[in-house]
């Protein structure tokens, strides 16, 4: 455990004694410097369990700054492209925030803790951008990554698991909505959040109180099927819902080298964060100007032909002129489709009801090309009415 | 009968379009399908979206055939007869949507025996766990299972083109069955030399003879041959098991070959799938509508009529019941040539099979087998050698269900959780073999109750606490799947699936391509080509004929 950094570069989470005894697999990844299981059993199940049962994710590594003081509103409207204000306590937003130039730097989901104390969760770590933007505001960013130690628990049984946790007060709990429950004579927050697409909470506690938290969900959860998940399940269940990932699906901007790979929150389909009706805001004037027209690329779900992942594919018009590549592709055990996310040029939506991809394939050994017929569907590819509904049902 | 001969008077003086306007009351179609079985549906849905008007006529209250979900305890969701999906057609799967239309299949891993001597033997998808677990009763089958794997997979590859074509008939010389008899051949030459010659025998051979020559464990064997005789009224050592076997293997999760899963919600729920996609094609499904006569003018069919005298027109008319029922029960005999009626009397359609489908208070220990393996919520057997599936088929033989049964159990609620309240389960048992009928005559309801209790004691005998946790319980012999279902002798696969009734020879020579004698009447269920299996190909490529013969393109696959 407290090995020198050069010898342990990847830290334990809170959750680390459980996980590392649920794991059979030896598939370990880094995420954020934390060691974070990438299969407990096989991808399979674990994938399967999720939009049948119930699953445990360790999210601690999860990037988390507080912000708190009486101008976290007025900085947070300035930072962020969504109209914070509306943004109650006891409520959480999906959002985005772009730089000067109006192209995104991350996304993550802004918890309001009380009147004038957020929570920010993201990927990536920001806390230079945070804190240097903060500036002439009475207010503190802090990282407190370290203070929580926090639990994913998704898929449709995932309710009837915190109501034999004694979890009160959460059946009217709606989607993005967080509450504070009582457990083992403290507290913990819970918020029906997930990047799952599909009914589920989040769990965020102290870590001290983690290891019992895992053994108490576990024990709670196995008259429902409920199984520990690693992020390689997770990342089916993401693409299904069709929710995009910085590094996979567009790189953040202040990664990358060339100026040409930012994308705006328009070009990534996200328009409906942006807000202009509430003042000024950083990427504002840029985001403006690109709404009247100027967006490069264009973000879209795709319907394949045939069963082969369309991974990393690039996509044809009439077979022959390239337009665009698929950033996230997999065959969806849910949908029986052969789906992806991918980014097209803008302005070609007379080319869309002939588009091809290009699917390389090794069968034993040998490669072959593909050009498969792909149409553009919407996203969610998956979206069970049970996500939304309150109070949600036992399954 | 009476009945019958007004119906055929009265529609031998109208010609079928006159139909309509002399009785502009009698409801009709552009075609019937006779029995919401999932074949019936897959035709129907394939209809209706050519733009057909289809109607599904289902004799039970209840829709599925033996595709069905049924609540016979509160709170209990019994799949009363099929109880894993693998066979079904992916092809089908997406093209009719069916995921849109609440269908979902959840894979489950491995299968678990308990031996006799007080151990196990389990199969595992992670293929280091896999080979570590043959190798604890023999090193040399842990690797001959690759071989053995590698064997089934280009059966598999060879056999899976076919499924979703119609047979070519060998003595048609037309063109479009030359055309496919030569991709047959083809796909045969592709599979070089050596693979040719074993691809014959594998077709002929027992399961025993194939598990032969690749294992020597008993217990492994004994564990491989479940599958060769499910459904079958044959043993392990009877040739044609290895085919069976086969045709179990040939499904697929998800394009996993040989995956096997549940229906989320029970089987009924692909049949609920089916008939909501029909429904919003525009089809209808009609229960408690029982076909009692097919009408046939002039050699053509024009229609059926239900039980209660109400009569519905179509000039396309589809079964979903056995080539038995079909032909001899609802159809006129008169109706069609000698030589075929006597070809459908001799086909073999022998019942084999039983079933325990129970509600649980609480989910039953088996003490042999490690709490936290995963193979307990796949399938588990308590079978474990060939020597002991041929004993219990020689109680077949002699006309009584066996005395030591081959079961093939599994509590799917530990997976999927709306099929019993938290905490309980559902259990179902498949049971092999059950005679159609007993030595001492027709089943009874205290002979069907000592098979129940004959099952039980065995499971019980492995299981300390199963008994005492038994809340509810259906027993269902050949008489309960044949009254109840409508399969002829209780044969789940309506009709046994050897080479003598296979492909071009499915259900009777001639006649392999979904068409009858009768012009507008056609097959459209197990007893066509490719067969049993909650798989739905026989009802896809029967709607892909009768699309052909009305001239529509449009819908095929």
């Amino acid at each position: 455990m407290n090995e020198p950094h050069y010898l342990q570069p990847l830290l334990p989470t809170p959750f680390h004694s459980r996980t590392q005894a649920a794991c059979c697999t030896a598939l370990w990844s880094g995420w954020a410097g934390y060691q974070s299981a990438r299969c407990y059993t096989h991808v399979e199940f674990e994938y399967f369990a999720a939009r049948n049962q119930a699953t445990l994710f360790d999210l601690s590594p999860m990037i988390k700054y507080r912000i708190a003081g009486s101008d976290s509103l007025p900085y947070l409207n300035r930072l962020m492209t969504r109209d914070v204000g509306k943004l109650a306590v006891g409520r959480v937003a999906y959002t985005v925030w772009c730089n000067d130039v109006g192209k995104v730097l991350d996304d993550g989901t802004l918890f309001r803790l009380d009147d004038n104390e957020y929570l920010l969760c993201a990927q990536d770590r920001h806390l230079p951008w945070l804190q240097d933007s903060a500036i002439g505001f009475d207010l503190e960013v802090e990282d407190v990554s370290e203070r929580f130690a926090a639990l994913a628990l998704q898929g449709p049984t995932s309710y009837a698991i915190v109501q034999r946790m004694g979890f009160d007060d959460l059946m009217s709990l709606r989607p993005f909505g967080w509450r504070r429950v009582k457990y083992r004579g403290a507290e913990l927050i819970v918020s029906r959040t997930g990047f799952s697409g599909d009914l589920g909470y989040e769990i965020w506690s102290a870590p001290d109180q983690a290891e019992s938290l895992w053994d108490d969900l576990m024990a709670a959860g196995a008259d429902f099927g409920l199984m520990p998940m690693g992020s390689d399940a997770l990342e089916l269940l993401r693409i299904e819902a069709g929710y995009l990932l910085p590094n996979a699906d567009f790189m953040p901007a202040d990664h990358a080298t060339r100026a040409s790979r930012g994308r705006s929150p328009f070009e990534l389909g996200l328009g409906w964060l942006v807000d202009f009706n509430k003042g000024h805001f950083v990427g504002r004037r840029a985001l403006q100007a690109e709404r009247a027209g100027s967006g490069r690329y264009t973000f879209v779900g795709l319907d394949i032909d045939g069963n082969k992942p369309a991974h990393e594919s690039l996509i044809y018009h009439r077979r022959r002129e390239l337009i665009g590549h698929v950033t996230s592709a997999m065959w969806s055990p849910t949908c029986k489709r052969n789906i992806a996310i991918a980014e097209l040029q803008a302005g070609r939506e007379a080319m869309l009801d002939d588009l091809w991809v290009e699917i390389y394939l090794k069968k034993e050994l040998k490669w072959e090309k593909l050009m498969v017929r792909c149409r553009v569907v919407p996203r969610p590819f998956f979206d069970p009415p049970r996500r939304l509904a309150t109070p949600p049902a036992a399954y | 009968m009476p009945a019958r001969g007004l119906i055929r008077a009265r529609v031998a003086e109208i010609s079928p379009p006159l139909i309509r306007q002399q009785f502009p009351l009698m409801l009709s179609y552009d075609a019937i399908i006779i029995g919401a079985g999932h074949n019936g549906l897959v035709t129907a849905c394939y209809l209706a979206r050519a733009g057909l008007r289809v109607v599904v006529l289902e004799g039970n209250p209840y829709i599925g055939g033996a595709t069905v979900s049924r609540e016979l305890y509160p709170g209990f969701t019994y799949s009363n007869c099929s109880y894993v999906c693998s066979l079904f057609r992916p092809e089908i799967f997406r093209t009719l949507d069916l995921p849109r239309y609440g269908l979902q299949v959840i894979p489950y891993e491995g299968s678990v025996t308990m031996t006799r001597d007080g151990g196990y033997f389990a199969s595992f998808v992670d293929h280091d766990a896999n080979r570590r677990e043959i190798s604890r009763f023999s090193k040399r089958d842990a690797e001959n299972y690759d071989r053995f794997s590698h064997e089934m997979s280009r059966q598999c590859r060879f056999i899976k083109k076919f499924l979703l074509t119609t047979p070519p008939d060998p003595t048609s010389f037309k063109w479009r069955d030359l055309k496919d008899l030569a991709s047959l051949g083809a796909a045969f030459y592709d599979l070089g030399e050596t693979q040719m010659y074993d691809t014959i025998r594998f077709y002929t051979m027992s399961c025993a003879d194939l598990l032969d020559q690749y294992f020597e464990s008993d217990v492994i064997k004994g564990v491989i041959a479940g599958s060769s005789i499910i459904g079958t009224a044959l043993g392990p050592y009877s040739p044609g098991t290895a085919y069976v076997m086969l045709h179990h293997y040939m499904g697929e999760v998800d394009g996993t070959i040989g995956a096997w899963g549940y229906a989320r919600g029970g089987m009924g729920s692909i049949a609920t799938a089916l008939a909501n996609a029909l429904q919003a094609h525009g089809g209808e499904v009609r229960v408690n509508a029982e076909v009692n006569d097919v009408i046939v003018k002039d050699g053509r069919v024009c229609g059926v009529a239900l039980k209660d005298g109400e009569e519905l027109h179509a000039a396309t008319v589809a079964s979903n019941l056995d080539v038995k029922r079909t032909f001899l029960n609802i159809m006129d005999e008169r109706d069609l040539p000698a030589e075929f009626v006597r070809r459908v009397q001799r086909f073999k359609i022998r019942g084999s099979s039983g079933k325990l489908n129970i509600a649980l208070d609480g989910m039953p220990s088996f003490p042999q087998i490690p709490e936290n393996c995963p193979a307990r919520r796949g399938d588990m057997h308590i079978t474990d050698s060939m020597e002991r599936i041929e004993r219990a088929y020689d109680d077949w033989k002699s006309g009584t269900w066996s005395k030591d049964p081959y079961v093939d159990m599994l509590i799917p609620s530990q997976i999927d959780p709306t099929l019993a309240p938290p905490g309980q389960h559902m259990m179902s048992v498949f049971v092999q073999y059950a005679p159609p009928r007993l030595a001492s005559g027709d089943w009874t309801d205290a002979d069907r109750d000592a098979f129940g209790s004959t099952v039980v004691d065995a499971i019980g005998a492995y299981s300390p606490d199963f008994k005492d946790r038994i809340r509810h319980m259906e027993v269902r012999t050949p008489r309960e799947l044949e009254a109840e279902i409508g399969l002829t002798e209780g044969n789940i696969f309506q009709g046994e699936l050897t080479l003598d009734q296979l492909m071009f020879n499915r259900p009777v020579p001639g006649y392999a391509q979904y068409r009858s004698p009768v012009e507008g009447m056609y097959l459209c269920g197990s007893s066509t080509h490719p067969g049993g299996g909650v798989m739905g190909a026989p009802g896809a490529n029967a709607a892909r004929e009768i699309l052909r013969d009305l001239g529509r393109k449009d819908g095929q696959l």
